[in-house]
């Protein structure tokens, strides 16, 4: 068969289109592009799980709340709208839509405490422009502030509204400072850090300290042998919107 | 020549200004002596040598910056072999310095007409921790 000039065109046109669209898909996988993983795992994960039966007993409490934005130096903003909240406490329907209408609901405190839920894959850590937040091997989802541009995609993309953005200086709105501790500026997005600064010292989170009734239950998720694993054991507990497939590391025992 | 006096007037005019900034600084005493900063705590040792710090502070804190907060570096090994913890605030500061960031960082920074960097509006020294509240420790 005789190559014309038609199928020689054909023929090379193809070859170039193959050639191009495999290299392209290797780049594109090679700069991670598709599918980030976290970048260690030191086989910790770090959780908490919140049994919502003791929670329930102290209805209308905030010390973990207040142990929290004292050690963190989280400012009282009375505007909702410029409000800075890294635990605090909402309403159950509100925590869990899904179970707002049935009648199990009643199980559920009234109030119940949230915070960043240290996600698996976290939402936020894949869309940060900066890298300015990251999801550490131990499974705490971190924020460097000197790196954040205040962009606000992160607060975008978490479900779970557990991102605070700074509209103005907080530093006014500090009613007892703890110097150990740096305050944030204007103009970057904050959040709770499960007390990494007290877990490098070998301390749990402050909040799960300040609990009276212990309702707050710190460790490492993947031994099983951890205080928050044995209570998984034995009871049921749900996460928010696990659907989404974040996979959050805070558990609600019901 | 009756122009002598107007010639004359004229160059010491021209002198007056342009030699006026000189004047102004001899009325105000301005010296171009830096500022006296508060010695360091007595039997404390710098991180690393005296001189590599005046020229490259820089380079140590934002080193320190990150190896804390992305990969828990928290303690440092000196040059003199003393292990440090690794804190602007509490170690830079407070454990030497003086404790106040307008005493030791910001006179100088404002001598040699070079912009603080704004650590200041995040990291707090703990003797201004109390200005705090009024927001009065910018």
């Amino acid at each position: 068969m005789k190559l014309t000039r038609k199928n020689f065109l054909r023929l090379a046109v193809g070859g170039a289109i193959a050639a191009c669209s495999g290299a392209l898909t290797r780049t594109v996988r090679g700069q991670g592009l598709v599918g980030t993983q976290p970048q260690t795992d030191d086989g910790v994960r770090f959780g908490m799980v919140i049994d919502l039966q003791k929670c329930r007993r102290e209805a209308g409490c905030s010390l973990c709340r207040q142990a929290c934005h004292q050690a963190h130096n989280v400012p009282e903003i009375p505007d909702p709208q410029h409000a800075v909240k890294w635990i605090w406490n909402e309403p159950a329907a509100k925590v869990f839509p899904a179970a707002g209408e049935s009648f199990s609901a009643r199980t559920l405190p009234e109030q119940l405490p949230i915070l960043c839920n240290h996600c698996q894959h976290p939402a936020c850590v894949r869309v940060c422009p900066t890298q300015a937040t990251w999801k550490r091997g131990d499974g705490v989802v971190m924020m460097d502030y000197h790196r954040c541009i205040g962009c606000r995609y992160c607060m975008a993309a978490c479900p779970y509204g557990s991102r605070s953005f700074n509209f103005e200086d907080p530093r006014p709105y500090l009613l007892k400072p703890n110097p150990d501790f740096p305050t944030r500026t204007i103009g970057v997005v904050e959040k709770c850090n499960f007390c990494e600064e007290r877990l490098a010292a070998g301390k749990g989170p402050a909040c799960a300290a300040a609990c009276p009734q212990g309702a707050l239950v710190f460790g490492d998720l993947s031994d099983s042998a951890s205080a928050p694993r044995q209570l998984l054991e034995g009871r049921f507990a749900i996460q928010r919107r696990p659907e989404l497939g974040c996979g959050p590391s805070i558990f609600y025992l019901v | 020549m009756n122009d002598r006096w107007l010639i004359l007037g004229g160059l010491g005019l021209f002198l007056l200004l342009v030699t006026w900034p000189l004047w102004q600084g001899l009325a105000a005493g301005t010296t171009s002596a830096g500022p006296q900063l508060p010695k360091a705590k007595a039997g404390t040792v710098c991180v690393a040598p005296v001189d590599w710090m005046r020229s490259s502070h820089m380079e140590l804190l934002m080193a320190w910056r990150d190896g804390k907060v992305r990969r828990q570096e928290r303690t440092y090994l000196g040059s003199n072999g003393t292990s440090y913890a690794v804190s602007l605030s509490a170690t830079c500061l407070n454990q030497c310095h003086g404790g106040d960031q307008e005493k030791f960082c910001s006179r100088c920074h404002a001598y040699a007409g070079v912009p603080a960097p704004d650590c200041w509006r995040c990291h707090v020294a703990p003797v201004r921790t109390a200005a705090l509240a009024a927001g009065g420790a910018q």
